[in-house]
């Protein structure tokens, strides 16, 4: 690291014994760069904000998150409102995407579902990242027969065909007759969790035996630190990266699964009305208003278009190696 | 430097199983095995040595010779699937470390026993800051509030004599440089106040100059808090300058254990010998550096007899049947050498 600042400090002291830089003390008055300590995610902030795509994409998702929270700021047209008369209008100045079947208007539509596709990929990744880091740091650090029992039980779920995994499980809750919109979302995230985990745990459980292997877990166990603190204070900070990675891009995949999932009628349905169950109901008239197929499904690309690139640029930063 | 006080020379030997008197810390006929793919090694094959307060104890030996083998059983932190120790005791103030519940080991370390570990930078978390790694243990077994662990931290690293202290606390480890590192983890072990020290070659990964320092360093520590320490090493040469006593290890065994002054003016078995030889000396330039012929024996197979007895120029045939026992030498040394006596010239 080179600053001028300090070597002309330096020359200024006229020949005085000058201690190697970072034993200097900070001086006063100077912006105060020398003394910033600088930790994995403080050297990756700063490699991410000189990237175009990383700053584009949170911008995107930045952008979708308002929309989500705040639907009503970008559309003051209720988008359950029907009006058969305008049923499959192409967009025009009135409503940009045009109208549904029902004579919805598209656009509110679009923007109202933003916050359930969302949700579902928001809380579907957290969900898998928690379960699977768990078990898959449990597996890692007490090795042994409990390893071999999580890692079995992993790949008996891995093992499970994911769409018909889906529709198996998803058809089982559906008969409990459960229509509220949150209730709907929790169906979808449950068995996206179910069937995803044990790619997150075998990520983790491999971080984490090589972390157990560092001396740095021997010194903590060595200085008194009990199993658990060992686990979730000094293991875990440093097995989080790759998961960190896999569960952006997982979140923009678990986004068009629901999207999937709701095209085969298993999904979200009404009232949870998500981009895919809006192209679900196009199904049937793709040749004739393809409008009501291209803005969700455009909209839908470019979301998980975002968080794949998100995902790219953090691992980028994170994993230098990997470039 | 001078050799420093010989404190630990009068009282070897006989301490045994009182516990009021006991010594700090009593090794005794530890066996450890790894039970490995190409069948079980045996790494220590009846280890013997024991720490007074104030004192400290040089562990020497090649690589593979099981010196931090032991020093890993004391803490308790061998990888037990590999590992197994199968018979002995490691009595730390007459309390039998192999005896007791996992709760109160967890115990012991950190405030009894501490640890010193060879590479700094492995050994310290990368994702934390120094100044937390040191103020966790402070804040979870003291329970100190966040501020007094955070000055005591900036304290212990001032006692390291690291330069600006209160702005490195701040920093990552990588932020340090070798010597610096070694300086934090040394301040990391001595948190919370141990009674025993234990340094596994702590200045291996260190260049020459800062050695000493940290050496120094070490001695200082010790003799102003009156730990124990054990100095794990292979390098002769920083023995000689802060050990009371030296154990020399070969193959998993003691096979010479005296004070520093005797073993380097008269060592007592051939390996001993065969080392000091090897050493580069100023007043013998010029000549070729003798050197120990062979290589140290595989665990998976040690010879009979006297292990040493493939390499030693003074073999003869009762050694390779023969396992010598403990040699008594007066002064508390002992050398596991049928010809001890001959060799130090004492009969």
């Amino acid at each position: 690291m080179t600053d001028p600042t300090i070597a002309t400090q330096q020359a200024d002291a006229g020949g005085a014994y000058v201690t190697a830089l970072e034993h200097a003390e900070p001086t006063t008055g100077q912006p105060g760069r020398p003394g910033k300590p600088r930790s994995l995610w403080s050297d990756a902030w700063r490699d991410l904000r000189r990237r175009p795509l990383f700053i584009i994409a949170v911008v995107v998702i930045l952008f979708l998150t308002v929309v989500a929270l705040f639907p009503q700021w970008f559309t003051s047209v209720d988008p359950n409102h029907r009006d058969l008369t305008r049923s499959r209008q192409p967009p025009s100045g009135d409503a940009w995407f045009g109208y549904d079947v029902q004579g919805q208007d598209i656009y509110a539509r679009v923007v109202y579902g933003t916050r359930w596709s969302l949700l579902v990929g928001v809380a579907g990744s957290l969900l898998t990242v928690l379960i699977g880091g768990t078990i898959g740091l449990l597996a890692g650090y007490f090795g042994g027969w409990l390893d071999g029992l999580l890692s079995r039980v992993g790949e008996v779920f891995s093992g499970l065909p994911f769409v018909l995994g889906g529709i198996v499980i998803l058809n089982a809750f559906r008969s409990t007759g459960v229509d509220s919109a949150l209730a709907l979302v929790g169906m979808v995230v449950l068995a996206l969790a179910l069937l995803t985990w044990p790619i997150s745990m075998r990520i983790i459980r491999s971080a984490a035996i090589s972390a157990k292997q560092q001396d740095y877990v021997k010194a903590a166990r060595a200085l008194g630190a009990s199993p658990w603190r060992i686990i979730f204070r000094h293991m875990l900070p440093n097995c989080l990266a790759p998961v960190l990675v896999y569960a952006t891009i997982l979140l923009g995949s678990f986004i068009a699964i629901e999207a999937t999932l709701s095209f085969l009628g298993i999904g979200l349905r009404d009232p949870a009305v998500s981009w895919g169950v809006m192209i679900s109901d196009s199904r049937n008239y793709i040749r004739v208003a393809p409008h009501l197929l291209l803005f969700p499904a455009g909209i839908l690309t470019l979301t998980v278009l975002a968080f794949v690139m998100l995902g790219d640029a953090v691992r980028d930063a994170l994993d230098p190696k990997l470039r | 430097m001078a050799v420093q006080s010989m404190s630990g020379t009068g009282d070897l030997g006989e301490g045994t199983g009182v516990v009021p008197d006991a010594p700090l810390l009593e090794v005794e006929d530890l066996f450890v095995e790894f039970h490995t793919r190409d069948g079980v090694a045996k790494v220590l094959n009846g280890v013997s040595y024991h720490v007074d307060a104030g004192e400290t104890l040089a562990v020497l030996g090649e690589s593979g010779s099981g010196k931090s083998v032991t020093a890993q059983a004391i803490m308790g932190i061998l990888d037990v699937p590999p590992a197994v120790v199968r018979s002995g005791a490691i009595r730390f103030r007459g309390e039998d470390l192999l005896k007791v519940s996992d709760g109160r080991r967890t115990e012991l370390r950190g405030q009894g026993l501490a640890m010193v570990f060879q590479d700094a930078l492995s050994a310290l978390n990368p994702v934390f800051t120094v100044g937390f790694q040191i103020e966790e243990q402070l804040r979870v077994r003291l329970g100190m509030s966040r501020k007094d662990a955070r000055k005591r931290a900036v304290e212990l690293l001032d006692l390291v004599r690291i330069p600006n202290a209160a702005r490195r606390v701040r920093q990552y480890p990588h932020e340090f440089s070798g010597g610096m590192r070694q300086r934090a983890m040394i301040a990391m072990s001595l948190a919370l106040d141990p009674e025993l020290l234990i340094a596994d070659e702590p200045t291996t990964a260190l260049d020459v100059t800062v050695q000493a320092q940290i050496m120094d360093l070490l001695k200082e520590l010790q003799v102003e808090r009156k730990m124990g320490l054990i100095l794990i090493t292979h390098d002769l040469g920083v023995v000689a300058e802060v050990a009371d006593r030296i154990a020399v290890m070969y193959a998993g065994k003691i096979v010479e254990h005296a004070d520093a002054v005797s073993l380097y003016r008269n060592p007592g078995h051939p390996y001993t010998a065969a080392l000091l030889e090897s050493l580069p000396r100023l007043d013998l330039k010029g000549t070729e550096l003798k050197t120990i012929r062979g290589l140290p024996p595989s665990l998976l197979a040690i010879p009979p007899g006297c292990p040493f007895h493939p390499r030693c120029p003074m073999a003869e045939d009762r050694c390779r049947t023969e396992v010598p026992g403990d040699h008594r030498l007066g002064l508390g040394r002992t050398s596991k050498c049928h010809f001890a006596e001959e060799l130090v010239g004492r009969v």
